[in-house]
């Protein structure tokens, strides 16, 4: 729990759940495992409020309870997970993908979960049934049997499960809580037939009415569906591998062509269920498999693809290995190896960037030679000595670059201690995970102060269109709309338009750095789980 | 520091291993690193095209819908007395479900909110409530004690008693309540007689008790 890591959960807390949760969120990662009278009273908010703030967090997974360590009477308590925090970063390319895979059914239901926490079947398929409704035509209403199915796609290639069961219901002593995975029914449907389709919203003028009218209907309607208990959540694991899989094969496509990558694509396909989570390599294929599950638009011949695999072998990237001669040949995608030579790429690139290729090619030659002295690397780099020093030292300070002392005698005399530079990947990758995270938190901030140095004008312009659309609601003349919209003057509408700007860039900005978060978060859990 | 004198840059060892001549140090250092530097390269262009189009816009919604739902907590403000004549217009973008109620089977019960018992006010129409006889014996017992205890804190002596009797039903408070004022009322200066303790005239007099905390 790095303080950049924390400082970016504060942000994103803030700007989703608010400042009450944000603080109690912020209290519970600095400080552990805590019981409800100590967060009270070390972050002095009052106790419904840090109730509801508890509340709010469990229900969204980014905390747990447990019964306390010190026996079975003391209080529980609660522990926030950072990581899980931080993925709320990553809700947009979580609905992206699902919008890719399953539609606009797919897309809503993934996005309703995750607003929400977790919810049961039967309360997601009414709401997502009645947002797709607002947005189809009149007369057209969404069947609750579409989204149905939709709903048991998602949780047959395993993106939905559900929850595990509270830890106390269970067995009392044991002492490790249960993750989904250990569920057995985690991917199961439950038996519930709803029938009925969404309903549209009116529009009308007594909304307040209709809103009663609608909140005591759903309280009536509550209890009817026989999945009470059961709750969904998004798997967000499910997600990571699946993005992880796009990565490798784009990564082809860009280095090789497009028929390695759809080569690759099946590949990962065939081992999609075979290969558990934490696997290095997928299963042996053989090329016999490979070919007859190729997309019947390749119509590549047999020894073509033949050759493209041998290819795929050789490459230094070594996304696909050998592993036997049985069936044509065995091949299997090298997931951990790929992962660990996308991020070298990309520390590769970082450093490209920031410092120039001359500084690049140093950086790339100690990564593959391992240790070299200031001579060699020199010499090696081709570059002449007083820039290559220069660049050295800067990539020193940067602490991209290590030294290592190796001593001739035992005391470590200057003159007679070789000092050879090396760069680790590992360390390294873990400092730009850091960086990352704090360039997202500032990348937040400076919206936020952007958005409140303007807030006058964000505020008139909303104003503005909510009375427009009002009028509109109520039918009324086009010189009445345009003299409300003149309302905004020239050079406040500049204004308006450059903040936008500004302001779509940062958010966008900060969804492709978690782009590059993915790829390190991933590489260094798969060398995490490699070495335990 | 030797050869702090005698050269600038004295080292104790033989600097030609190293590699560096003399003449080729960085510069001495003046001063902390400046907090923005100039940066030789600039960043990369960001991506744009469909996709990220898409969920730019997908961050943004969300970002709205979130900030509407009830999990969204905020701070106790004052509400100004007048509401503006916009934020009518404001209100109709706020969500319908502003309750949100947890399934209590997956959360801890002390998370669950504590419905503040409505202490009745004395002179209020109260239930009868069926003590039995060695329940109400301790009571009187015991509150004659804590009467004669503290005669200056009323408010403690409520506290204490409600705290013992905690375990027994909630409704003993209400009885409990009786008892002490009656108490306290002995303490003051005032004749009793003038002071009309009828039913529905204390109710509208609560703010007059002395030290009593009203709930």
């Amino acid at each position: 729990m790095t303080s950049q890591e924390v400082r970016l959960c504060g942000l994103l807390l803030r700007e989703h759940f608010g400042d009450v949760v944000e603080k109690v969120g912020t209290h519970l990662l600095k400080s552990g495992a805590q019981n409800l009278r100590t967060i009270i009273h070390e972050t002095g908010i009052s106790l419904d409020l840090v109730k509801k703030s508890l509340c709010v967090l469990v229900q969204h997974g980014a905390c747990v309870f447990s019964p306390g360590r010190k026996g079975r009477g003391s209080p529980t308590e609660y522990v926030a997970s950072c990581d899980r925090i931080l993925r709320i970063l990553r809700y947009p390319r979580y609905i992206y993908t699902a919008k890719t895979l399953y539609g606009d059914t797919g897309e809503l239901i993934i996005e309703e979960l995750l607003q929400r926490g977790h919810m049961t079947l039967s309360n997601t398929v009414k709401t997502v049934a009645d947002r797709l409704t607002q947005n189809m035509e009149e007369g057209h209403s969404m069947d609750y049997s579409e989204v149905s199915s939709a709903f048991s796609k998602l949780v047959e290639t395993h993106f939905l499960q559900r929850c595990p069961p509270p830890a106390g219901a269970g067995s009392k002593d044991s002492t490790t809580e249960p993750t989904p995975e250990s569920f057995p029914d985690c991917y199961k449907m439950p038996h519930v037939t709803l029938v009925g389709r969404g309903k549209r919203q009116l529009s009308t003028e007594d909304g307040e009415e209709q809103r009663n009218a609608k909140k005591a209907r759903l309280a009536i309607e509550v209890g009817t569906h026989g999945d009470e208990g059961i709750y969904w959540q998004v798997n967000l694991e499910r997600f990571h591998l699946h993005f992880r899989d796009q990565t490798i094969i784009s990564a082809v496509a860009n280095k090789l062509d497009q028929t390695s990558s759809e080569i690759v694509r099946t590949m990962l396909r065939m081992s999609e269920v075979t290969t558990s989570p934490a696997a290095t390599c997928t299963k042996p294929l053989s090329a016999n498999e490979i070919f007859r599950s190729l997309p019947s638009g390749y119509n590549i011949p047999r020894p073509i693809l033949d050759q493209y695999l041998t290819l795929l072998v050789d490459d230094p990237m070594e996304f696909v290995g050998k592993a036997g001669e049985s069936g044509g040949g065995m091949f299997v995608v090298n997931l951990d190896r790929a992962l660990a030579n996308l991020a070298r790429a990309t520390l590769e690139s970082v450093v490209q960037e920031r410092f120039g290729s001359r500084s690049a090619r140093i950086f790339r030659l100690l990564l593959r030679k391992r240790h070299l002295e200031q001579k060699q690397v020199e010499d090696f780099a081709m570059i002449p000595a007083k820039e290559a020093k220069e660049m050295l030292y800067t990539l020193l300070s940067q602490n991209l670059v290590q030294l290592q002392e190796i001593p001739k005698t035992a005391d470590f005399a200057p003159s007679r201690t070789f000092y050879l530079y090396t760069v680790n990947q590992l360390p390294t990758a873990r400092m730009l995970l850091q960086n990352c995270y704090k360039t997202v938190a500032n990348l937040i901030e400076r919206r936020l102060f952007e958005s409140k140095e303007s807030k006058r004008l964000l505020e008139k312009s909303q104003r503005i269109e909510a009375i427009l659309a009002s009028l509109q609601a109520s039918g009324a003349e086009p010189e009445q709309l345009t003299e409300v919209e003149e309302m905004i003057t020239a050079p406040e509408k500049q204004q308006l338009d450059a903040l936008r700007l500004h302001i779509n860039k940062l958010d966008s900005a900060e969804n492709q750095v978690d782009e590059t978060i993915f790829l390190l978060e991933s590489y260094i859990n798969s060398t995490a789980s490699s070495t335990s | 520091m030797a050869g702090k004198g005698r050269g600038v840059a004295a080292f104790t060892f033989n600097i030609e291993a190293l590699g560096i001549g003399r003449g080729s140090m960085p510069e001495a250092r003046v001063g902390p690193s400046p907090l923005f530097p100039n940066t030789d390269f600039k960043p990369v262009p960001l991506k744009a095209g469909e996709d990220e189009d898409y969920m730019l816009a997908l961050k943004q919604e969300m970002r709205g819908a979130m900030q509407r739902l009830p999990h969204n907590i905020k701070f106790e403000s004052n509400k100004s007395e007048v509401e503006r004549y916009t934020e009518k217009y404001l209100k109709y973008s706020q969500m319908e479900d502003e309750q949100w109620i947890p399934d209590w089977n997956l959360f801890p019960k002390e998370l669950m909110p504590q419905k503040k018992k409505p202490h009745a006010k004395p002179g209020t129409k109260r239930k009868t409530v069926k003590l039995s006889r060695k329940e109400t014996e301790d009571m009187l017992n015991k509150l004659d004690e804590l009467s004669k205890k503290d005669d200056g804190n009323p408010e403690k002596s409520d506290d204490e008693a409600e705290k013992k009797k905690g375990n027994a039903d909630e409704e003993e408070d209400v009885e409990e309540e009786e008892y002490d004022e009656e108490d306290i009322e002995e303490e003051n200066d005032y004749i009793e007689s003038y002071f009309d303790n009828g039913e529905d005239f204390a109710a509208g007099s609560d703010d007059n008790m002395d030290g009593e905390a009203t709930y």
